[in-house]
Parts: structure tokens; sequence; C-alpha cells
């Protein structure tokens, strides 16, 4: 199917519960996505208030996951979706699986700005953890954007944004265990960012897979655990 | 760090016994092989050059909107239309090798070998054992032996033995209207058809007796090619193994019944099964 249309359900009820939960997982993503932002903010700048509120905030990340999946099993029960209103049914019910364990990580990354708010700051002010941070959160925006606009070549290429993301970060690794060996009175610290570069580019994965979830919605293929190359026939297809 | 260059479909589905490939026409036999069939009424077009091959002992679903064809389609593969008048019929129906619309063409052999069941139960007006034992009377078997035989495994393969068995007697009337649905699918088998038409089976069943009549059909389908016209679309993603969509007395699409549900390859497959306006 080419152009998907939501609207236009003889049912208009039907339209609006689509259109409802489609909005809800925009809403969740937004979410998410300040999560990430907040936590990368708080570990750089060493502000430990900001950190606690990410920490306080995921939970209604996770309350969104179950408000929206409660929704979504409504839908199955009482409407049968069929097609591409099933296809978005389940494409949404994975995608908030992935965004609350981004939550999950935008967490980690706060509790891991909380225990170097009390260690020496380095000289780089944690730059490498601002950068890679910096590329998560443009993937995700993109993401969503994609999700939003059912944009199947917008997903394609964010998700191959993921590559660049894991280079970045075992490029980190690879200074972390410079750092480490250098002066072993830096691996507590150095510990901590491993932790939290993990966990940002753990969020690339889960972006890359939400991509994914597009282009099953849109295009009724799967292209989970394939080549970026396979991604591009499947969507070329018709 | 990692090795990330093993990116190639990293999927082996084999624990689950399946080839990645799904189903496919290609490796079924051919039951019923429609050829540019057009069907009048008058005037009237009501069939506009359907192609469709429909696989043995499989279960075909015909959806589609009222008046779109999908019962005139059906009632083409055992000649019902005949009955008719003004009805006329081009192209070919081949069913088992032979066009049924071909010369010299048997047809009472052809709707023993093609037996249908209508939305409305019919039962005749007659005991429970005579409604089965009809078409095999009709055919001069009389040994009592023999009807009883073929009778109780009709009844056993309609799913209805057990339940009238102390009654045989009784008149197929009195029984529930999803009991003389399976008694009437049991008075089609009992001739031993091949292909097994059903136009509506369960619309005038309630939701239990549906459920039974679909496991029957379920059940029924390793002996006997299936087709069944439904205008319960989850009916149709339930029980049948392919599916054609029509419209406007064209096939608009044919396709395995998973795909067609899930992704279909028309808009107007899509717009219907979605609930959509067209």
């Amino acid at each position: 199917m080419e152009k998907m249309n939501i609207g236009h359900h003889i049912s208009r009820q039907f339209n609006e519960e689509l259109e409802d939960v489609r909005n809800q997982v925009l809403i969740m993503g937004g979410l998410v996505e300040q999560q990430i932002a907040d936590a990368v903010k708080a570990l750089v700048e060493g502000d430990s208030h900001l950190a606690e509120q990410v920490i306080d905030n995921d939970r209604k990340v996770n309350g969104l996951e179950v408000a929206i999946d409660e929704e979504c099993t409504q839908i199955l029960a009482r409407r049968h979706p069929a097609a591409s209103d099933l296809r978005l049914v389940i494409a949404v019910i994975k995608t908030i699986t992935d965004l609350e364990r981004i939550g999950d990580q935008a967490e980690k990354i706060a509790r891991m700005g909380l225990h170097l708010v009390e260690m020496e700051r380095p000289k780089n002010h944690y730059y490498e953890v601002q950068s890679l941070g910096e590329s998560v959160i443009k993937m995700l925006h993109q993401t969503l954007d994609a999700f939003a606009r059912m944009d199947v070549d917008a997903a394609i290429q964010v998700s191959q944004q993921d590559e660049k993301i894991d280079h970045e970060y075992d490029g980190i690794m690879r200074q972390m265990v410079t750092f480490m060996m250098e002066d072993p009175r830096a691996i507590k610290r150095s510990l901590d960012v491993i932790w939290s570069v993990r966990a940002l580019e753990r969020i690339g994965d889960h972006s890359k897979n939400i991509c994914e979830y597009v282009i099953y919605l849109v295009k009724g293929k799967d292209v989970r655990h394939t080549s970026t190359e396979y991604m591009k026939e499947a969507v070329q297809e018709d | 760090m990692n090795d990330r260059s093993e990116k190639r479909h990293a999927i082996d589905m084999s624990a689950l016994g399946r080839s990645n490939a799904g189903l496919n026409l290609e490796n079924e036999e051919i039951a019923i092989s429609v050829n540019a069939l057009k069907l009048f009424y008058g005037d009237k077009q009501a069939i506009n050059g359907v192609d469709m091959q429909i696989p043995k002992n499989r279960v075909t679903a015909f959806i589609g909107p009222s008046g779109c064809g999908k019962s005139t389609l059906l009632r083409c593969f055992n000649r019902m239309n005949d009955l008719i008048d003004g009805c006329r019929v081009e192209g070919e129906v081949t069913i088992e090798g032979e066009n049924i619309y071909g010369k010299g063409v048997n047809v009472v052999d052809l709707r023993r070998r093609v037996g249908m069941v209508f939305q409305k139960p019919n039962p005749f007006p007659k005991s429970i054992y005579e409604n089965v034992a009809y078409g095999l009377r009709l055919q001069g078997i009389k040994d009592r032996r023999v009807l009883d035989e073929v009778i109780e495994r009709s009844l056993k393969g309609a799913a209805l033995w057990d339940e009238v068995k102390d009654r045989l007697n009784e008149s197929g009337m009195g029984l529930s209207g999803g009991q003389q649905q399976r008694l009437v699918i049991a008075r089609a088998i009992a001739v031993e058809p091949h292909v097994l038409l059903l136009d509506e089976p369960a619309s005038a069943l309630d939701p239990i007796s549906t459920l039974k009549l679909e496991e029957l059909i379920y059940e029924l389908k390793s002996k006997y090619t299936i087709v069944i016209v439904t205008h319960n679309m989850q009916q149709a993603a339930r029980v049948s193994d392919y599916t054609a969509f029509m419209f406007m007395g064209d096939q608009v699409e044919f396709s395995d019944t998973d795909t067609l549900f899930t992704n279909p390859s028309e808009k107007r497959t899509e717009d219907y099964i979605t609930g959509r306006y067209g």
C-alpha cells in the first residue's frame, strides 16, 4: 500500500481510536526524547537535581506504556483490525516496548550522573558522552518523525545512523580502556562513563527497531534481522 | 569491539520446522480451474471474466460486498445458475479435468460430485435418517446395511452423530438451526462429493454453532475441496487457506489468506477489509 490513511473508516469512532493511539505514541516518544536529553545534560553538567527528576519521570514513561498497551488490547478485542490497521496496532505495541526501554536507558544514565557528581570531573567535561548523546537524540528524533509521517525512506536512512553510533561507541570504549590503563585511579569513573555510553548505544539499537516497525507498518514487510540492502529492496517492491 | 559485519539475514526458521517461503499455489494440486468466466443475467453482466485456480483439499473463501458476484460465481461451480431464467455463461470451469460447461455434461452427476450447502438450513420434512439417506436412495441404493453405515459415517463426518444417534427417526425439522445446518452437510457428504460449496453457511447460526461449523470445515478439508462464500470477514480469515476478494463482478485479489488479511496488495481489498469507504 503506497499511502497509509488512518482516517476514512466507515466507523468514525474507530478512526478516532487509531488516531488517538498513534498520538499517544508520539507523546510518549517526545517524553522519552526529553528524558535522554535531560539525563545527558545532568551527567555532563553534574546537575544532580535534574538527574533525580529524570529518574522520577521514568514512571511517567512506564505509565504511558501500560496505558497505550491497554488501548491497543481494547482495539484488538473490539475492532478486529485487518491489514494496515492491524499492522498499525502491532507496530504501536512493539514501538512502545522499545520506547519504554529507551526510557530505562535514560534513567540509567541519570543514575550514572548521580555517581559521577561525587567524583572529580575530567578535563574534557565528559565531552564523549555529550557528543554520543547528541547523535542518539538526533536519531531518535528522526525516528519519531519517520513514524509520525509514516515515511519509509526516512526510516531506512535513520536506521543506517545506528552504524555510525556503534562506531562512535567503539571509539569511546577504546579511549576509556586507554584511560584506565594510564591511571588506575580513573577506573571507577571510567566504568560509569562506559555504562552511560553503553546505554546511549542501546538507544540507537532501539531506534533502529522502531524504524523497522515503520517499514512493517507501511509496507507489510518484516525487515528485522536483515541487511540494509534487503530493507531497501523491500521498500521498493510493491 | 563487536563484529557488526554479520548483518545479513540473521533469521533461521528451522527451529519451528518452517521454511522462510510462504504458501504458494505452485505447490498445490488444482481442483477447480476457472477460465475467462463471464456470466450474464439477461443484459446485465454479473461476472466480468474471472480467472481463478482453486486448490484441492483446501478451503477457499470468497469475500466482497453484496452484489459483487461471489455467490453467483460459487453457483457456477455446480451449474446452479442453469435454473435461473435468462442466465448465460461464457468461458470455462474445469473440475477434475472436465469443462463442466462443455457438451454432454451430466449435470445430476456433476451436482453429486460438487455438493452445496445454503445459507438457510433446508432439511427435508423427513426423519434425520431419511434426510441423509436421500441422495443414496436417489442413486438406487436400498441395502439397509450399506445405508446404515453411510449414514453413521456421514453424521460423524458432520460432527452430528453424538447428538442425534438416539433419535434418527425423529424429524430433521425438530433440530436446532446449527444442528440442521450440520444435517444438511451430512446429507451433502453422504454421496461422497469431491467439492463442497458453502454459500454463507453460518449466517443464520448463533456464535457457538458457527464455531462448531467452522471446526467441521477444518476437519472436512482433508477430504474435500471447500469453497465458502461469507459476509463475515473474520470467518473467512479463520477458516480459509486462500481468499478471493470480489468487487462488482471482478476478482480483485486472490491470495493466501494470511497475506490478504495482513498485507493485501490492492487498495480496494484494503479498503474493504478494514471497513473504509471505497
